[in-house]
């Protein structure tokens, strides 16, 4: 028989403020030694009263906002009550029948063709205390609890490992333009759990709901998704059952594993907090907010396919984060709009290579939209040679310095005399007697070769379309196109 | 309406309370009683009234994003009747 699988994401990223979600404890908590973030709020002592705080609950609706999700005209907190040890409390607070945003979407393109999933809801409720687990008793550190932390439940309406991956990748890609979340995943503030199963296709009634856990990567997500669709295929096939169950994704092996232990079905008697008033969201303050809401990933990326005459995959790319999007506008409001192509082959070739090579972000590079345009400028005046921007573009990229002030410094000004460049010819011609009688009897290479030369020679300062003008002369072939 | 034993069980184990066959009979009844006298508040006719979360008529109490410090750890951890590597220490869980 065939099946089709499917597949509903949920999402939780810790929000960008400075404190957490009920009390003034800060959240800057990865790498402060355990307990360091804690007082008698987050520690769920008898008698303390929590109070919310409003720029969680304005990131919450701000990302409603953008996934066009419906707001409420008035939302509360719930208590949801379980007995596990991430909660001091014994309960979370969260937010059960009446999350900030529900019924919106986003839209993913996978292989070429764009699809709306759905967006069950968006709520926000605060983070858990985080566990170690040893050999024979549990460590708990209480400094990530209270950390405000956004639920995002999609439909199951995603229906390949490919859509799942591209789902997350556009949530991403849309918190980090919001600046709502630092959506680090290895450091845990964006996580992900997925639903899924498999059914007949054509059918409407899905066989076990398959929870999966402990994804870390948007890889992991993809690989998971692969593996859990096919692993239910296969327990069909030979015959056996599938069973409704939660399992953990165990990234070295590349399977998922069951995880037991939980046979009975969750009760979590979630009740209306009774120490946090409910919020009301009047018109005023959601329009104020919904103002702050900047241009997302998907209409800037048609802008600026349409504005700058980019193809698809270059826009794709830089708008796949909002300081390389804002760094390539940023260019082109110092320049000429038709240089948009150049620009681009900067960003995405030398200016990626170095930082990738270095692990560093665009937001903090040394090198300003400013600089990188001072540098463009002197190539196009001839100041420079193409190669030699190269040069000039890594010290600048590692010692924060201005291109003219390198050129300057490390003589790297253009060689376009030509008599200088006929010297530093013929000296190569002479030194490289194989490659020129490799060009005279027909080899196009050798031309290449001894062109590479000169310019080596000159550290790549020489004019090369003059390098090559005089070469051919000098060889005594004709001109070349 | 009368809570049978096993409602009374399952209540008693999410509350991680142990009870013998005796008490499960007993708080049954109390529990039941309880019950009943919701029974007599829903008689009201609450057609034209929006249900109610809070009884006190405040909303939208916030805070502004401001840090603050935090308790000393050794405060933090003065009352963990077993502690480990500045953690409270538990019962081992199952994951
Ligand atoms: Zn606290």
């Amino acid at each position: 028989m065939d099946y089709e699988t499917v597949i509903g994401l949920e999402v939780h990223a810790q929000l960008l403020t400075k404190s957490k979600m009920f009390c003034s404890c800060g959240t800057d908590y990865v790498s402060a030694p355990p307990n360091t973030h804690v007082c008698p709020i987050c520690l769920g002592m008898p008698g303390v009263l929590p109070v919310i705080n409003k720029k969680a609950v304005e990131y919450t609706v701000m990302t409603a906002l953008a996934l066009n999700c419906t707001i409420p005209k008035s939302t509360k907190f719930d208590r949801k009550n379980y007995c596990y040890p991430d909660l001091m409390k014994g309960y979370q607070i969260s937010q059960y029948d009446a999350p900030i945003g529900r019924q919106g979407w986003l839209t993913i393109s996978s292989n070429g063709s764009k699809k709306r999933i759905n967006i069950t809801r968006v709520h926000l409720e605060e983070d858990v205390s985080k566990l170690w687990h040893r050999e024979d008793y549990s460590l708990i550190d209480v400094n990530r609890s209270g950390v405000p932390l956004m639920e995002i439940v999609s439909e199951p309406e995603i229906s390949s490992p490919e859509e799942a991956r591209d789902y997350l990748v556009m949530l991403h890609t849309i918190l980090r333009y919001l600046g709502v979340s630092t959506c680090n995943m290895e450091e845990g503030s964006f996580r992900c759990d997925a639903n899924v199963s498999i059914r007949p296709k054509g059918s409407s009634k899905l066989l076990a709901k398959v929870e999966v856990k402990n994804m870390n990567s948007f890889k992991a997500v993809y690989q998971a998704m692969e593996y859990e669709s096919k692993r239910q295929r296969s327990v069909l096939e030979k015959g056996g059952e599938l069973v409704q169950e939660t399992r953990g994704w165990v990234d070295e092996k590349g399977i998922t594993v069951s995880q037991r232990g939980k046979e009975y079905a969750d009760d979590y008697r979630y009740f209306p907090e009774p120490d946090l008033p409910p919020l009301v969201f009047d018109k005023a303050w959601i329009e104020k907010i919904r103002a702050k809401l900047p241009e997302l990933p998907e209409a800037r990326k048609e802008r600026f396919m349409a504005q700058y005459g980019l193809p698809l995959y270059d826009a794709n790319i830089l708008t796949g984060s909002r300081t390389l999007a804002d760094y390539f506008e940023s260019c082109l409001e110092l320049m000429d709009k038709g240089k948009a192509k150049l620009i681009r082959n900067w960003l995405l070739g030398d200016f990626s290579r170095l930082l990738n090579a270095t692990n560093t972000d665009i937001e903090t590079t040394q090198v300003s939209p400013e600089h990188l345009v001072e540098m463009l400028n002197l190539v196009d005046k001839g100041t420079i040679s193409g190669p030699a921007a190269k040069a000039v573009f890594e010290e600048m990229f590692y010692s924060g310095k201005r291109a003219s002030a390198i050129v300057t410094e490390k003589k790297l000004s253009q060689i376009s005399d030509a008599t200088k460049v006929r010297e530093m010819v013929k000296k190569v011609i002479a030194n490289n007697a194989k490659a020129v009688s490799d060009y005279k009897s027909g080899k196009q290479q050798a031309l290449t070769f001894i062109t590479g030369q000169v310019m080596r020679t000159t550290r790549g300062r020489a004019n090369p379309s003059l390098v090559k003008e005089i070469l051919i002369q000098e060889l005594g072939g004709k001109k070349i196109a | 309406m009368k809570l049978s034993y096993e409602q009374v069980k399952h209540i008693a184990w999410l509350a991680r309370l142990g009870l013998s066959e005796a008490e499960v009979e007993k708080f049954s009844l109390q529990l039941s009683n309880i019950l009943e006298n919701f029974d007599i508040l829903k008689q009201i006719d609450t057609t034209n009234v929006p249900p109610a979360t809070h009884s006190i008529p405040l909303q939208n109490v916030f805070r502004e994003d401001e840090a603050a410090k935090s308790y000393p750890q050794s405060e933090v951890l003065a009352n963990a009747p077993r502690q480990e590597e500045s953690c409270f220490k538990v019962q081992p869980i199952l994951e």
